[in-house]
């Protein structure tokens, strides 16, 4: 279960990203919403959605909101979700957003995130707005009848709140060393 | 026919994928009994070459065979749909295709 509830603050990081750069939350106090999505190479909920993430980012980027992806898998059990192999999934896949390796999995115990994908969404003022799945449908996009994740964006720039702030994560666990 | 499902309890989509399964069974009438197995530890996946979850088993055949490289582990299955995305659950065209399979390398009545 997320340690972290709506209106709760951000827990500071700072991870690497596969541009060789390190990546601190803090670098992005300046966005109107910023999407934290721990997910990974190798899951199929992950791969499901994927494509959904990078739409996400380029349809709302002009707005000011900014996605940041965290993997925090095992590569040692699941060796797809190595760093080297987070460069060329993201180089594959065309992510449009920092991708972040989360090595020693102290930031997704700290937010107790359980699943990829998970999504905790802040507003500018640094509070959880959303936290949950991205839509209502892994296996076909054209099937959605929940956008959670737009919506609560939509909500967050509007300065308003989201209409569903909860919902379950669905995905593979993370996987823990 | 022979039908074994093998999961793992943590993906989300297995009571989806044995849904599809047996309305696809019952859409080709077809009456088989199909085995359920619940794969619990790595050592298990690893003596039942279990890839991933949701597997199915057509007369021991696997209804999208992995490359002869994948490892055997308690972990979700990934599989390609016919337009090219990814799904954590076959499609009912996979699994249709794969009976379609398994009837026609079956013996016949004589």
């Amino acid at each position: 279960m997320a340690n972290l509830k709506p209106g709760d603050e951000t827990i500071a990081f700072e991870l690497p990203g596969i541009d060789d750069h390190h990546h601190a939350l803090a670098d992005y106090e300046d966005k109107e919403a910023v999407a934290l999505i721990f997910t990974c190479n190798h899951c199929p909920y992950a791969q499901a959605w994927e494509d959904r993430i990078v739409q996400t980012q380029a349809d709302y980027a002009d707005r000011g909101v900014r996605v940041i992806a965290i993997n925090a898998n095992d590569p040692e059990k699941y060796p797809d979700d190595s760093f080297p192999r987070m460069k060329e999934r993201a180089q594959e896949k065309g992510f449009n957003f920092p991708y972040l390796f989360d090595e020693s999995q102290e930031v997704a115990r700290a937010y107790g995130a359980e699943r990829t994908p998970e999504v905790f969404l802040f507003g500018k003022h640094g509070t959880l707005l959303y936290h949950g799945t991205i839509d209502d449908n892994y296996e076909d996009p054209g099937a959605v009848q929940n956008h959670y994740l737009r919506d609560a964006l939509d909500a967050a720039l509007a300065d308003e709140e989201p209409p569903v702030a909860q919902t379950r994560p669905i995905g593979c666990s993370i996987k823990w060393r | 026919m022979r039908v074994c499902f093998l999961f793992y309890e943590d993906c989300p989509s297995h009571e989806r994928a044995l849904e599809r399964l047996r309305e696809v069974l019952d859409e080709k009438g077809i009456d088989a009994n199909v085995e359920v197995v619940g794969v619990e530890s790595e050592e298990q996946a690893q003596e039942l070459r279990f890839v991933g979850s949701p597997t199915i088993l057509l007369n021991g055949q696997d209804i999208a065979p992995p490359p002869p490289d994948s490892h055997y582990a308690l972990t979700c299955r990934a599989y390609h749909l016919e337009d090219g995305r990814i799904s954590p659950l076959p499609s009912p065209d996979t699994i249709r295709r794969a009976i379609d399979a398994a009837e026609k390398s079956e013996p016949g009545d004589g």
